[in-house]
């Protein structure tokens, strides 16, 4: 195979650099994490022209060399390192048209380390309406570099990229400025200590966590020790690098590019008014939300209906086509049902990704982040918590990583800890479930149906459950932490279909198959617990005659009395009865006992389990939902899921932490074992006390 | 001295002074330097945060930060 070039995608955020990224590559891309770290690595493979190939990285957006994040320190981790089997050939720099002023800082840094690189500068198409004029011969003579125009959006200019990164080997490498000027007496002792070395290189490595507290050094050793400086003093260095590499850059752009503002700006501001008023804006806002959820819960209830059928019907097929045995009844009570558990999960989680990834596209989002900042600080978090708390809605898994933009490590702190208060996509099904069960099928005021109410109002518990705890965390959180706050407010762009649907196919694959795993080993662990069993277990049949000796059974009473007596007999069935004292007084029996028990590794088991439960041994092809409904409680003969038990169940999975994917982000991103610990403890435990006391009032 | 947090909606300021041990670097690298023109764009409901055009650059800060950062108003 011939060697692929590397080529690494840098830019600031909101350039398009993903755009350009999905143009390049098409389809043929795949996300993956960095080893040991939750950043997302994007990369994907390109044809050049005669079969040649290069392979594309789309980096994590960064305003400069200077990290502040482990998503931005990535960039700098690849860059310094060249034994890294990603270290490009070729870097191309993607720059917005109307933001170039900022987004060359980054290529000036890139350049001064001597990489060769190309400018690409994006929304091309922009420029007559903005009335931007460039003189790109000049540019590209003052920054040593070759530019390309590129438009993402009218697919224009990608074949001179495509060239341009063919011949990444005739790229200058002359650097843009002499960084050694801002202090030239500091840089003659690292030369001198350091002789041979790249100065500029050096220097990125010393200041590499300046702004940064925690940073694992992965592929870089060096100067690490020539800390002659106080950080402070580094600090004010990196500051006069940033005023010079300005200086550089205004100067450059002074005689080349020119705009007219008067025309440039005016659909924005009159945009912002409406969006950003104070009124209006809000009203604007909570309208977008209904719509959101509206749409979710009405859009993805008929796929979710066609799951739930088809499974139920495989499962079905499955025990009459294939001869009885170990193995059929593997497939169709404990493979079946599992896979069925989170294939149910994909519409809802798509249409969630599908709305925030044009909300994001858009703009928008920004602004939601600037209204929203100063109500949200009242309860201990930002503006930009508003984002993680409306994504944890599909999954507190992304939205826990997407907390890494509040620069306040307070506020980022109790956003992380509350986020999973909010009602995530595993809760739905459960909710929909006991729903359907405990709450009639009414309409109130003839117009809204009493079940779609009761789930609203479950969200609006988990939102308001997360504000409250934030609240009552940012009273007693001693967490030294500067106050900080910037956000980069974007020009308003019609989303691009391909760009959101790549974000929503993404997303929605990376939760089936990462939380997918989980359940699937699960289902399959309860179906052996349930489907072997010690001692009397072996004897079913016999003990059942046995007991039955003065009248007669018909076969199917036989068999269902064998059947019931072998659950509760079996291994699962011995667990779930050790733990029944502790759940009954939440109103739960055995069975659910076991489905909560085994839901504290992820959420969406429960339905799973009871499918998996239920099904052990029962020929009928009812779906999971009628035959809890057919429960009955063996003492009193009643339904075994009355309004209180509903409610209590309800409840409990509303505050309980269930889900270990979500410990395992939260104790990456905040470094620590104690925040998931604390957070396990004092959800699960609020939640038993609101379960029990509901359920002990309402019985 | 006037800064940024006194401005009035629609206000034009060039930043002569920045708090350097006040601000983080990241405002510095989104355009926040002495010399560059500054435009108060829209105040958030309760007054904060602030909505600014600095040299071309659009961005949102918070009030405390916007108030260590000195401006000639234009």
């Amino acid at each position: 195979m011939a060697q692929q070039i590397q080529v690494a995608l840098l830019g600031n955020p909101n350039t398009g650099k993903t755009s350009v990224f999905n143009r390049l590559t098409g389809l043929n891309q795949k996300v993956g994490n960095y080893p040991g770290i939750t950043v997302e690595k994007k990369e994907g493979v390109c044809n050049l022209s005669r079969g040649k190939k290069a392979h594309i990285l789309d980096l994590p957006g960064t305003y400069s060399l200077n990290a502040s994040s482990i998503d931005e320190n990535q960039v700098i981790e690849l860059l310094l390192n060249k034994n890294d089997k990603d270290y490009p050939d070729v870097a191309v720099v993607v720059c917005e048209v109307e933001n170039l002023k900022r987004n060359l800082l980054l290529f000036t840094q890139i350049k001064d380390l001597k990489v060769p690189t190309i400018l690409a500068i994006n929304m091309a198409d922009r420029m007559t309406r903005k009335a931007i004029s460039l003189d790109i011969p000049a540019l590209e003579k003052a920054l040593h570099t070759k530019i390309v125009l590129l438009s993402a959006r009218n697919n224009e200019g990608f074949e001179a990229l495509k060239t341009q990164i063919e011949q990444f080997k005739s790229l200058p490498m002359t650097p843009c400025l002499d960084t050694t000027v801002i202090a030239p007496e500091y840089f003659d002792r690292l030369a001198k200590t350091y002789p041979g070395q790249d100065l500029y290189k050096l220097w990125l490595v010393i200041t590499q966590d300046v702004n940064f507290g925690k940073l694992d050094r992965t592929g870089v050793s060096g100067p690490i020790s020539f800390q002659t400086e106080s950080i402070s003093t580094l600090k004010r260095l990196q500051q006069k690098e940033t005023i010079k590499r300005y200086q550089f850059i205004n100067d450059t752009l002074k005689t080349i590019m020119s705009v007219n503002v008067a025309i440039a700006k005016d659909f924005r501001s009159r945009l912002d008014r409406v969006l950003t008023h104070h009124i209006w804006g809000y009203v604007i806002f909570f309208a977008i939300l209904t719509v959101i959820f509206q749409a979710i819960f009405d859009w993805s209830s008929y796929p979710m209906d066609f799951i739930d059928q088809t499974f139920a019907q495989m499962g079905e097929w499955v025990k009459q086509n294939l001869p009885a045995g170990d193995f059929t009844s593997l497939l169709a009570e404990g493979v079946l049902p599992g896979l069925g558990g989170i294939v149910i999960f994909i519409p809802q989680i798509a249409f969630l990704f599908l709305f925030i990834a044009i909300l994001e596209e858009t703009g928008y989002m920004s602004r939601v982040v600037f209204l929203m900042d100063r109500v949200m600080r009242r309860f201990g978090l930002s503006g930009k918590s508003v984002v993680p708390l409306i994504s944890g809605t599909a999954c507190a898994i992304p939205a826990i990583m997407a907390t890494r933009n509040i620069e306040n490590w307070k506020e980022r702190l109790i956003t992380i800890l509350v986020t999973p208060f909010t009602t995530c996509s595993a809760r739905l099904p459960v909710y929909l479930i006991i729903i359907s069960l405990i709450i009639p099928q009414q309409r109130v005021l003839g117009l809204f149906s009493l079940q779609g109410l009761t789930l609203t109002f479950l969200y609006f518990l988990g939102f308001a459950s997360a504000i409250f705890a934030a609240f009552l965390l940012d009273r007693f959180l001693k967490v030294p932490s500067r106050s900080f706050f910037v956000i980069e407010m974007p020009n308003y762009k019609l989303p691009m279909a391909k760009n959101v649907l790549i974000t929503m196919v993404e997303k929605t694959k990376s939760f089936v198959f990462g939380a997918g795993k989980i359940i699937f080993a699960i289902s399959i662990v309860l179906w052996v617990l349930a489907s072997y069993g010690p001692g009397e277990f072996n004897q079913a049949a016999e003990i059942i005659d046995q007991q039955n000796q003065e009248h007669a059974l018909s076969l199917e009473e036989r068999n269902a009395a064998i059947e019931s007596f072998q659950l509760e007999h079996s291994y699962i069935g011995i667990m779930g009865k050790a733990i029944e004292p502790i759940v009954s007084p939440l109103g739960y029996d055995w069975k659910i006992g076991i489905a909560i028990v085994s839901s504290f590794a992820a959420r969406e088991v429960f339905v799973g389990t009871l499918a998996t439960i239920y099904s052990v041994g029962n020929d009928d092809e009812q779906t999971i939902r009628n035959r809890m409904a057919a429960e009955v409680h063996p003492l009193l003969g009643t339904p075994r899921f009355n309004f209180a038990s509903g409610v209590s169940l309800l409840l409990f999975y509303a505050f309980a932490m269930q889900c270990m994917s979500t410990l395992a982000v939260v104790r990456k991103e905040t470094n620590s074992w104690v925040w998931p610990t604390g957070q396990l403890i004092f959800m699960t435990t609020l939640a038993y006390v609101v379960a029990f006391i509901t359920y002990q009032i309402l019985n | 001295m006037a800064t940024i947090a006194g401005m009035q909606k629609g206000q034009k300021g060039i930043i002569r002074d920045v708090d350097l041990d006040r601000i983080p670097l990241k405002l510095l690298e989104m355009g926040c330097l002495p010399g560059n023109e500054v435009t108060l764009i829209q105040v958030a409901p309760f007054n904060d945060p602030l909505y600014l055009d600095i040299n071309g650059s659009h961005l949102a800060i918070r009030k405390d930060v916007a108030a260590q950062i000195h401006i000639d108003l234009c």
